[in-house]
């Protein structure tokens, strides 16, 4: 009977817990700190765990619809509405599954690892119904089928996240950096806002099927596509719109920053579902895709080149941030260039789509672990310059061993997930045009090289004497590295497996529109 | 020594403040009926905390009322949102369905039809979703202004 409910509300569910843990957790964590840290642990494994159900209703039993407000939760269309939703509606199709095991999955580690980093800081009651929200607001993004919703949880993701990036104040740099962020989420919010308000006005819809079904390709509709991809490619921090990116990155507590991944990773997918399943076949495929791939481009190359001179450990791999959702855009971008031929699209446009795919779910968790070991050596040491960092890998081992394994999948070497990725982008980019394969290849040495260097400078080297009694990072944060690590090497390992059963399908999700409007619209 | 405006204006502010909780309680319990609704009842609430902290000072509200309501209020006012919202489910439907309209109990007289003069017991759940909005937007603007306040000094240190 319970069990019933849990199952045909979890859409739902899987968006109010967490914002339920948030509401609650300012006036748990009066009691006690570790009741707090109780309450944000429970909240956070009941997500995860209602995530993992949600994506394993969708990967068995096909596209889920939840319907806010309805008697039942597929009715999408009522009796009397004459054949239009007119309610909220989620639509989780295999790609949003995918996105949400995704968050969740980083959402756990970096909770656990945060309970411990940052649990002797002042204005926690602040910072964990931030959190919460933050990953509340997140989850709505991929699951909604809502133009308007979408743009209300991504305006939620924008000032939770602002917030967390000005948490730590650091004499006014942090407060900066999360002015900084604010501005250029709000000036991507409005953007995205008039793009709601322009497909409205047209199409009295907010419903992205029912829009989709209608959507024509008139002079509007282009400028509502530019004004989307403009807000959603400065949100997920692609060149020209990155240099948000190195000071919320660097300035944001390590815990927070892993999540902003997921976060601009969100807009990613934003970017792609209106592509592909609001506009999908009217746009004008090659223009569109060759915009995304000259925008993955400028990302990778602009974001490794600006990665090697930096002396700030987080900043730097803030900038591979922005190089890696190049490979992503580029990836897509290719699968969006072919997506009217056929014959194209099954010879290496779908591998295109499946690497990008592959490649947003593989980043978020290596990144989201290197993220984490700097905030550990961070931690310890109190610093994150590198040249004043040296031979700590006599004191953290572990941390050195997890480090390893993030910048030896951030760079693409077998037997690590992004060797994967990159592989299934490289092999099918090349097929579409053999420049854009050579950048990405070339871009990745750079990266290898640039990790070299930062392994070799924090790690490598003598016992420092002001580093002498250094200790390794406390367990908590060394459990939540590992669960990252754990899966870095699982889907490095079995890559076929996991592109079988969860890229594959979310790849084909995407590209189907037809299905996702029948999942809507009931085959109308 | 903490500055106070004059006696004059502090009645007046005295005198104002019943006006405009009785106005922002109107705005929040017609939500329904007219425009405005939770936000904008608790957004002209929390000008008569403003009201009281330009009148009098910020040392004399945190007298009358401490943060702590503030934050319980707010949190209070989302957490019965969610609540109600959630209850839903309890009664075979889905989240944020309306299960109290039409019913016959509370707020559930079915609309008359034709023009009336606005039947305050309709509505369902919406009325209450306003309510729980009011006191949340009261109690967080109101939170607003006294952080925004909390960093500002009576005199240069």
């Amino acid at each position: 009977m319970i069990s019933e409910f849990i199952i045909q509300n979890a859409p739902a569910l899987l968006i109010a817990v967490p914002l339920l843990g948030a509401f609650l957790s300012p006036l748990i964590g009066r009691i006690s700190r570790d009741v707090r840290a109780l309450w944000v642990l429970a909240i956070i494994t009941l997500t995860t765990l209602l995530g993992l159900l949600v994506a394993y209703l969708v990967y068995t039993g096909g596209t889920l619809i939840y319907v806010f407000g309805a008697a039942a939760p597929t009715l999408s269309i009522p009796m009397d509405s004459g054949g239009i939703p007119i309610r909220i509606i989620l639509t989780l199709d295999a790609l949003s599954a995918l996105m949400v095991i995704m968050t969740v999955t980083v959402g756990f580690s970096v909770i656990l690892y945060s309970l411990s980093s940052d649990s002797r800081r002042s204005g926690l009651e602040a910072y964990y119904t931030l959190f919460l929200l933050l990953i509340a607001s997140v989850l709505g993004m991929f699951t909604t089928g809502d133009l308007f919703n979408f743009f209300v949880f991504l305006e939620i993701s924008s000032l939770a996240a602002a917030g967390l990036v000005a948490y730590k104040v650091e004499k006014g740099k942090a407060v900066e950096a999360g002015l900084k962020f604010l501005m250029v989420s709000a000036i991507g919010g409005v953007f995205f806002l008039l793009a709601t308000g322009i497909l409205y006005g047209q199409y009295n819809a907010l419903n992205i099927a029912m829009l989709a079904s209608m959507i024509q390709w008139t002079p509007l509709d282009k400028l509502a596509l530019v004004l989307i991809i403009v807000a959603l490619a400065a949100k997920c921090g692609s060149v020209p719109m990155h240099y948000w990116t190195p000071d919320a990155y660097s300035m944001a507590p390590a815990a927070v920053t892993a999540m902003l991944v997921v976060v601009s990773q969100a807009s990613l997918y934003g970017l792609f579902r209106f592509c592909f399943t609001l506009y999908g076949l009217t746009l004008t495929y090659a223009v569109i895709g060759w915009t995304l791939i000259t925008l993955g481009v400028l990302s990778m190359v602009v974001g490794v080149t600006m990665a090697i001179p930096q002396k700030d450990i987080k900043r730097l791999m803030a900038y591979h941030s922005i190089s890696q959702t190049g490979y992503m855009l580029l990836g897509v971008g290719v699968g969006l260039a072919v997506l009217g031929d056929q014959a194209l699209l099954s010879s290496y446009g779908f591998t295109a789509i499946e690497g990008g795919i592959f490649h947003i779910f593989n980043n978020a968790l290596y990144k989201g672990l290197l993220f984490l070991t700097a905030g550990a050596v961070i931690l310890r040491i109190g610093t994150s310059d590198m040249n004043r960092m040296g031979g700590l890998g006599h004191n953290m081992k572990w941390t050195m061993i997890l480090f390893i394994i993030g910048a030896l999948a951030i760079a693409g070497i077998p037997p690590f997930n992004g060797f994967a990725s990159k592989f299934l982008i490289y092999e099918s980019v090349f097929a579409f045009n053999p420049i854009l394969s050579i950048i990405a290849m070339v871009v990745s040495i750079l990266t290898l090289a640039s990790f070299v260097k930062v392994f070799h400078s924090v790690f490598m080297g003598p016992r420092l004497p002001e580093y002498a009694d250094v200790k390794e990072a406390p367990a908590s944060l060394l459990i939540g590295m590992a669960i990252l690590s754990g899966l870095v090497i699982i889907t490095g390992l079995f890559p076929e497996f996991f592109v079988q059963h969860l890229i594959a399908p979310a790849a084909h999700a995407l590209a189907d529109q037809s299905g996702y409007l029948a999942a809507v619209l009931g085959g109308a | 020594m903490l500055m106070r405006m004059s006696k004059i204006v502090r009645f007046s502010a005295d005198l104002l403040y019943a006006g405009i909780l009785i106005f922002g309680f109107y705005v929040i319990m017609h939500g329904h009926l007219t425009p405005g609704g939770g936000f904008q009842g608790g957004a002209v609430i929390a000008t008569a905390v403003a009201l009281i902290i330009v009148a009098y000072s910020y040392e004399d509200l945190l007298a009358m009322v401490s943060k702590l309501r503030f934050i319980v209020q707010e949190s209070a006012g989302l957490v019965l949102f969610l609540g109600i919202a959630l209850v839903a489910v309890g009664f075979g439907t889905t989240v944020f369905a309306n299960y109290l309209a039409n019913s016959g109990s509370l707020f559930g007289m079915v609309v008359p039809f034709g023009s009336n003069p606005g039947e305050l017991n309709t509505g369902g759940v919406m009325p209450l979703m306003n309510i729980a909005v009011g006191l949340e937007v009261w109690g967080a603007l109101a939170l607003v202004v006294l952080y925004m306040l909390s960093g500002i000094r009576e005199k240069e240190a």
